[in-house]
């Protein structure tokens, strides 16, 4: 049963995850390993397209509480763009908004990329 | 309608496989007494958040297939779901509830599921007894408090 996919696609410096599906306990584990692999690839500016994930618990929400400190370390960000307002809504119970930025468009949050900083 | 005490209940392996299916049952039994989409939501992903402390923690030994039950009580005013494990028990007392605040300010992981089920659901009780069962109540009301007093059964499906 395939209940979590990730697409990714690198464009410039900026690479896109784009995840459909359910993200829980069983399958942010996918998750962590997909950005992982970005970090292993010295890809740190980061965009999640949250278009077709229909569920998200706090397990998903821990994958990325887990990267961003070194992502930003690294000069580096997780955007995310287009969720649902059920997704938002937990984020924003969270109180997530405040430490990611959350877009209503893929290309918005592509264009808060600036240059690399020092 | 007149709801008389009504139990739903289901017996499933303790595993991250079955989080997917304890959602679909719990989410259609809220849907089937009348609680709306967003209560739905917040009703599955409390249960989803309760059950995975329980396959992270009671059973983390992993010796054996355990099991998790869950069970839905519904009366008049309220839904109660109930989830027993009988793996290693743990201090109530102990949980800490995370400060949103200082968390984010931390960057921390974990933790977030006590605290998405205390805000999701109305009341959040332990009752661990070591050695025998676990269990964790949950409550959410069908009016909700704060809006009316008086009670009206033609809710909105």
């Amino acid at each position: 049963m395939e209940n979590f996919k990730i697409q990714r696609s690198d464009q410039d410096r900026i690479s896109t995850l784009s995840i459909s599906g359910f993200l829980d306990a069983h399958t942010a584990p996918k998750l962590e390993e997909a950005i992982q692999s970005l970090i292993d690839d010295g890809r740190y500016q980061i965009i999640v397209n949250f278009s077709d994930l229909t569920y998200i618990s706090s397990a998903g929400l821990g994958v990325f509480m887990g990267f961003i400190e070194e992502i930003r370390n690294k000069s580096g960000d997780i955007k995310m763009c287009r969720m649902s307002p059920k997704i938002y809504r937990v984020f924003d119970l969270l109180g997530f908004p405040t430490i990611y930025q959350i877009f209503d468009r893929e290309e918005e949050a592509a264009a808060r990329f600036g240059p690399v900083k020092a | 309608m007149t709801l008389k005490t009504k139990e739903y209940k289901l017996r499933i392996p303790s595993q991250t496989d079955n989080l997917e299916l304890i959602r679909y049952f719990v989410g259609r039994v809220a849907e089937k007494v009348g609680f709306d989409d967003e209560d739905v939501g917040k009703i599955e992903l409390a249960c989803d958040e309760a059950c995975t402390n329980v396959i992270k923690h009671a059973y983390s030994d992993r010796s054996q297939h355990q099991s998790l039950d869950i069970a839905i009580k519904l009366d008049y005013q309220k839904l109660t779901l109930i989830v027993t494990d009988h793996g290693k028990g743990f201090d109530p007392q102990a949980i800490k509830i995370p400060d949103m605040k200082e968390y984010l300010a931390e960057l921390k992981v974990g933790g977030l599921g006590i605290y998405l089920m205390k805000t999701l659901m109305d009341e959040v009780t332990y009752d661990i007894k070591p050695g025998l069962r676990n269990q964790v109540s949950m409550v959410k009301y069908f009016i909700n408090k704060k809006d009316s007093m008086v009670v009206n059964n033609s809710k909105k499906a």
